[in-house]
């Protein structure tokens, strides 16, 4: 772990807002040059810092209307049965997260679909036919922010 | 309206989005000035609204994720605004999602370790307003993350 100073901590905020302006662009924003920037940007990629890159879509305007969260009980547990529905689950297209969770679930879901009538069809024909899959909880997401974190 | 192209080239970019759109261009077949443009006019039309760098919480120091869901007390009208407002004042927080469903928000929360987290539960998070129930979910792993698009 490296400890970050302010200007890098200004660099990975702005590479989180918008991560394809350019280190001349960005440095100058800080008072930075072209070339200090770039090193601090490499030296937090080396780091590990920052872990690559999301694309931002625009579901709605791409026609998926519809996201929800699963909260997913395993109704048989075991080595055998976690692998087999980590993988079977994480080969869904309309699946965008699978976190293995402690608590009253074992996995919570992302679930993209383009309206509710299809999220059914991806609940019914490939959520619940998962090999071992047993309680399901749904919660419908109506709004969502990131926020930067502690940085 | 998109054709299949730009879903082709939306597609190729969501898997990496590092890509250049010279590179994007190479990939779907067609020249880099058509690509250039085409990217531009997925831009305005706010179908594509950025790229964001991804901080890796576990390289700056942050071990614990945890997801805290929680239902709010309905007989206030102003609840959800005034909960979502104070929980934005939590630098530990990274994500507030509302929902239709069992439970209502749910805040990402990131810690250093188990007492860190703790610190903030007892501090932060149970001081804000209108809580009715909590119930974490604690992140074991995160078995799929990228978050794509089944475009």
């Amino acid at each position: 772990m490296i400890g970050l100073d302010s200007l890098d901590r200004a660099i990975v905020r702005a590479l989180v807002a918008d991560a394809q302006q350019s280190a001349g662009a960005l440095g100058r924003k800080l008072g930075l040059s072209q070339p200090a920037t770039w090193r601090r940007i490499r030296k937090l990629e080396d780091a590990g810092i920052l872990g690559g890159r999301r694309l931002r879509l625009n579901a709605e305007k791409l026609g998926f209307g519809v996201t929800v969260f699963l909260g997913v009980k395993l109704a048989t547990k075991g080595r055998v049965s976690l692998d087999d529905f980590e993988r079977a689950v994480s080969a869904i297209p309309e699946v965008q997260q699978v976190e293995h969770v402690l608590g009253l679930y074992d996995y919570r879901l992302r679930v993209v679909a383009r309206d509710l009538p299809d999220f059914e069809r991806v609940l019914r024909r490939r959520i619940m036919t998962l090999p071992g899959a047993g309680e399901v909880e749904a919660n419908v997401l109506l709004s969502e922010e990131r926020l930067p974190g502690p940085l | 309206m998109l054709d299949d192209t730009d879903r082709r080239l939306l597609r190729h970019w969501q898997s990496d989005p590092t890509l250049s759109p010279s590179e994007l261009a190479e990939r779907v077949g067609i020249t880099s000035g058509k690509a250039v443009r085409r990217l531009a006019r997925m831009q305005e039309t706010g179908v594509v609204e950025g790229v964001s760098a991804i901080i890796n919480w576990p390289a700056l120091g942050y071990a614990v994720e945890v997801s805290l869901r929680v239902t709010l007390d309905k007989t206030v009208a102003r609840a959800f605004d005034e909960f979502t407002a104070a929980a934005r004042q939590v630098p530990e927080v990274t994500q507030i999602q509302s929902f239709l469903g069992r439970v209502d928000v749910r805040l990402n929360i990131i810690a250093r370790d188990m007492p860190h987290y703790h610190d903030i539960y007892r501090d932060r998070i149970l001081t804000l307003p209108h809580i009715s129930d909590i119930e974490a979910l604690m992140q074991i792993a995160r078995i799929k993350s990228e978050e794509a698009l089944p475009l």
